[in-house]
């Protein structure tokens, strides 16, 4: 069953993208679209009982005509891109689609004869769980998408053409690539399933048609080629060394040539992960519709980066190169968390805590330890599901409200009640005690602290941030001001299915992150480095505790309202009807409104990213300098 | 001793110690400003009249989150006390402060909310030193857990001066003390500078009151982690902090939350990560 499990997983949702590709009539694409998301989830949670870690190989033979086809699609691609490029005035995105193609193009007709793989694909626990990362997520947020891509074209974008199809199709080949990427062992596979999808990404990106998307759906392209040129320099390089291009046979060797290499496919991993100084296409990615920033951000694309970094850790462990990296992941966790307390804008804040986090995980690969390999596998895990649950609630948000600025969020507890508390619990589950992303973040603290005590200082600079961003908002949604307008109403079964299954995951997965730990990652661990790290039984009493602490809160709400008498609150005046104004001292009405604070005069997100790019940079140099040397 | 034991008697002493300390803190205040002052016993007979008049809210339910504010309080606590990881107590410590942040918002008075936001820019600013002061500690003594940092034979502080300073800075924002009473001072001299709690009174001013007892003994438990080799040092040196917070508190005007939220940051930069920089060196 195992063996046609995985080729199906990934041959299965490109097959039902193309079919939506065809299919025009509304209702069928509807039906295909749920029967493709279920499909993906449950062949995802069927990979989950995959018996064995590591060894297990889908033997496909030498699959001739599938690698002509893989080339193919690979010219087609990069031609479609020149054009593209040519068209929009980008001569870099030209640049770059042609001298992959170049690159790849010589290569297979220099080596393609004698290239032997032994191994096409590959499955271990590390792909199982990002399988079911990408199969659940993704799956829940293709059946949101569904009702939001219709009120996003007949209420809120009618200015918009209307390309459903395209987009549909578009969201299950990024799936399907995504599950390539993920199980790929041959890496001449692994850099086509990558190449689609930065062009996925593109069109996603650019789908709205305006001028701002298009500018920016160019500007990830163009950040992605010059990864995915990255990408194809380090399989030309390892074949050269080794005359292999199996991934398995770059990390089960530790010889100090395939540095070079491994720090190539470092830099397409940063690329596509969104770390200095290339986050500005993930920030500009906000302009698509919001599920497609929800699989950017959670399920696909950027975890394609943190996947091959932290893949490589064991080759970049205790390497010059793997301390670059670990820097370059470090200082982006400081800016993303910075910068995000500048932004008012709810997408904003999740883009800089998607690009902060992501930067914990890259620095986890960096290091390579045992201990941050363990922290960088939980830290995945999380925030997919937190990460998704936010993008999905803020969608709904901003259908409601028109409006995505967090200030305008006030009383959402009582307007939106269910979204609120939804939105309440992944914030929690972004950042605090006992849930998941916390529990991550203080392993990645000790992985840290044993290897290069130096790089703590970033964490505890940047978690104080990230702890501001997230209470202020939390706050916001909670602090009530004017009489409640409900606005709730309209929203469909599948995005409340989408929802509530994605905040029961991210309790359950802290709740069980033990077992999750116990029967996922420390297996993977352990095959790698013969030992692993776990938090010590009394340290999982304790969070287990806290955890049931904070589920109590709920309960106090049964005693809503008894035995208190409830009065305006102080205005320093004199209150007026309804307390949401009053009579100051000079005699003039006063409307109340409640505003966070922003740190203006402290942090300059412009100046931020200036100076992060440039450090960004610099350490992309020092990477390259020290590899080479 | 157990830790079963040094939970329990943290349990019942926290709050009599704490209470008593405020107590002497009231006086001592008092006489640097040449009055006579409260008697000793003077936040117990606060707590327990507090405890007895009526609940007024402006929202329902935002004496929940005090409620827990307390419970969470009490636990981190314990599981210092307890000898527990100090990463985890740092962390619990957190989400206590956090449950009262979200009251005071929910509150959603202009004063409650103001002081909701100023007190998490106090939270942002500590935050850095105490996470470095734990580190601190790992790096001089191998272990994050609170016993064992304990049963360490030398005193921490020689090897952690810059630290050691640095987690007095915090104690400073901690307390809630000039300069940095941002976000609820303890005199109330102006509507604004009560802050946090504005909107709170009767038992949820009291389980605020008592969680800040609870709150004060641990961090001076903390604060002797630095001498625990010699205990008598260490409750002498322990007491002096608790002295000189009190003077700097009258002596000093409050900042503003820049100035507040830098020279917080600068302390953690230079002296607390100073110090382990150099503790990497040597080691």
């Amino acid at each position: 069953m195992a063996v046609t499990l995985v080729p199906s997983m990934i041959v299965g949702p490109l097959a039902t993208g193309l079919g939506l590709l065809c299919l025009r009539p509304d209702y069928w694409r509807r039906v295909l679209v749920v029967a493709g998301a279920l499909l993906v989830v449950v062949g995802s949670l069927l990979l989950a009982h995959w018996p064995a870690n590591g060894g297990m190989a889908a033997a496909l033979g030498p699959g001739h005509w599938i690698n002509a086809v893989m080339l193919a699609s690979e010219f087609i691609l990069a031609l479609a891109l020149a054009r593209v490029g040519w068209r929009a005035g980008r001569p870099l995105v030209v640049g770059l689609a042609l001298a992959q193609a170049a690159l790849m193009g010589w290569f297979e007709w220099r080596f393609g004869k004698e290239l032997s793989v032994v191994q096409n694909l590959f499955v271990d626990k590390f792909s199982v769980i990002m399988g079911l990362i990408n199969g659940v997520v993704g799956g829940g947020i293709c059946l949101y998408a569904l009702a939001y891509m219709r009120e996003y074209h007949e209420a809120h974008h009618r200015e918009a053409a209307d390309r459903r199809p395209l987009f549909f199709a578009l969201l299950f080949i990024f799936m399907g690539a995504m599950f390539g990427v993920i199980f790929a062992n041959n890496l001449i596979w692994l850099y086509f399933f990558w190449e689609v999808t930065t062009v996925c990404s593109f069109l996603l990106i650019g789908y709205r048609g305006d001028a701002l998307s298009r500018r920016n759906a160019l500007q990830a392209l163009t950040m992605n080629l010059a990864g995915g040129l990255c990408f194809a320099l380090g399989i030309v390089w390892l074949h050269h060394t080794t005359r292999s291009v199996e991934l398995q046979t770059l990390l089960r060797s530790h010889e100090s040539a395939l540095l070079i290499p491994a720090a190539l496919f470092c830099l397409a991993g940063l690329t596509k992960s969104a770390q200095l100084p290339f986050c500005g296409w993930l920030l500009g990615a906000m302009v698509a519709p919001t599920p497609v920033s929800a699989l950017l951000h959670s399920s696909a694309m950027v975890k394609a980066g943190v996947y091959l970094v932290l893949r490589l850790a064991p080759v970049l462990n205790g390497s010059a190169v793997g301390l670059g990296v670990a820097l370059v992941g470090a200082v982006t966790f400081l800016y993303g968390s910075l910068a995000a307390i500048r932004v008012n804008d709810a997408k904003k804040v999740l883009a800089y805590s998607t690009v902060a986090n992501l930067g914990l995980i890259v620095l986890c690969g960096g290091l390579g330890t045992a201990e941050a390999l363990w922290a960088g596998l939980l830290l995945i895990v999380f925030h997919a599901v937190a990460k998704c649950l936010l993008f999905l609630c803020v969608g709904v948000v901003e259908h409601r409200l028109h409006t995505r600025d967090i200030e305008a969020m006030s009383g959402l507890i009582l307007n939106m009640p269910r979204v609120a508390v939804l939105m309440l619990v992944g914030m929690a589950g972004m950042f605090l005690a006992p849930f998941g992303m916390l529990i991550s973040k203080w392993a990645v603290l000790k992985a840290v602290v044993d290897v290069y005590p130096m790089l703590t200082v970033f964490l505890v600079f940047g978690s104080a941030a990230t702890l501001f961003f997230w209470v202020k908002w939390m706050g916001k949604l909670l602090e009530v001001v004017h009489p409640p307008e409900p606005a709730e109403k309209g929203i469909r079964s599948g995005q409340w299915l989408a929802l509530y299954s994605l905040a029961g995951l991210t309790f359950l997965t802290c709740l069980f992150f033990p077992f999750i730990s116990l029967r996922f990652i420390e297996p993977y661990v352990v095959d790698l480095y013969g030992r692993t790290a776990t938090m010590g039984i009394g340290n999982y009493i304790i969070m287990t505790i806290m955890m049931l602490l904070v589920t109590l809160f709920p309960l106090s709400f049964l005693n809503y309202g008894r035995n208190v008498k409830v009065m305006d609150p102080y205005l320093g005046g004199a209150n007026l009807a309804g307390h949401a104004a009053y009579r100051g001292w000079t005699g003039r009405t006063r409307e109340v409104a409640l505003c966070n604070y922003q740190m203006v005069l402290l942090v300059d997100e412009d100046r931020l990213t200036h100076w992060s790019t440039v450090v960004g940079v610099a350490l992309l140099v020092t990477i390259a300098l020290v590899a080479c040397l | 001793m157990s830790p079963w034991v040094r939970l329990l008697i943290y349990l019942v002493a926290a709050p009599l110690v704490g209470g008593l300390l405020a107590g002497l803190d009231r006086i001592i205040s008092a006489r640097m400003q040449a009055r006579r002052g409260p008697p000793l016993l003077q936040p117990f007979y606060d707590v327990c009249k507090l405890w007895r008049k009526e609940t007024i809210v402006v929202r329902r339910s935002q004496n929940f989150y005090i409620l827990f504010f307390l419970l969470l309080m009490v636990f981190t606590g314990g599981l210092f006390f307890a000898g527990a990881d100090l990463l985890l107590v740092i962390f619990a410590l957190t989400l206590a402060a956090i449950f009262l942040v979200l009251g005071a918002c929910k509150a959603s008075s202009p004063y409650s909310f103001l002081g909701a936001q100023r007190e998490l820019i106090q939270m942002m600013a500590y935050e850095p030193m105490v996470l470095i002061t734990a580190i601190g500690m790992y790096m001089a003594t191998g272990s994050f857990y609170a016993h064992e940092i304990a049963a360490h034979p030398r005193p921490l502080v020689l090897m952690l001066p810059g630290v050691f300073l640095g987690f007095i800075y915090a104690l400073e924002i901690k307390f809630r003390k000039s300069p940095f009473d941002l976000s609820c001072s303890h005199h109330a001299h102006q509507e604004l500078v009560r802050g946090i709690t504005t909107e709170f009174s009767g038992r949820a001013l009291a389980m605020i009151e008592v969680a800040h007892w609870y709150e004060n003994v641990l961090l001076l438990g903390w604060l002797y982690l630095f001498f625990a080799a010699w205990p008598w040092l260490g409750l002498a040196g322990t007491a002096l902090v608790f002295l000189f917070v009190i003077l700097v508190d009258n002596v000093f005007a409050r900042l503003k939350w820049q100035a507040a939220l830098r020279s917080a940051w600068a302390v953690a930069l230079v002296l607390g990560f100073g110090n382990i920089l150099a503790l990497s060196l040597i080691l």
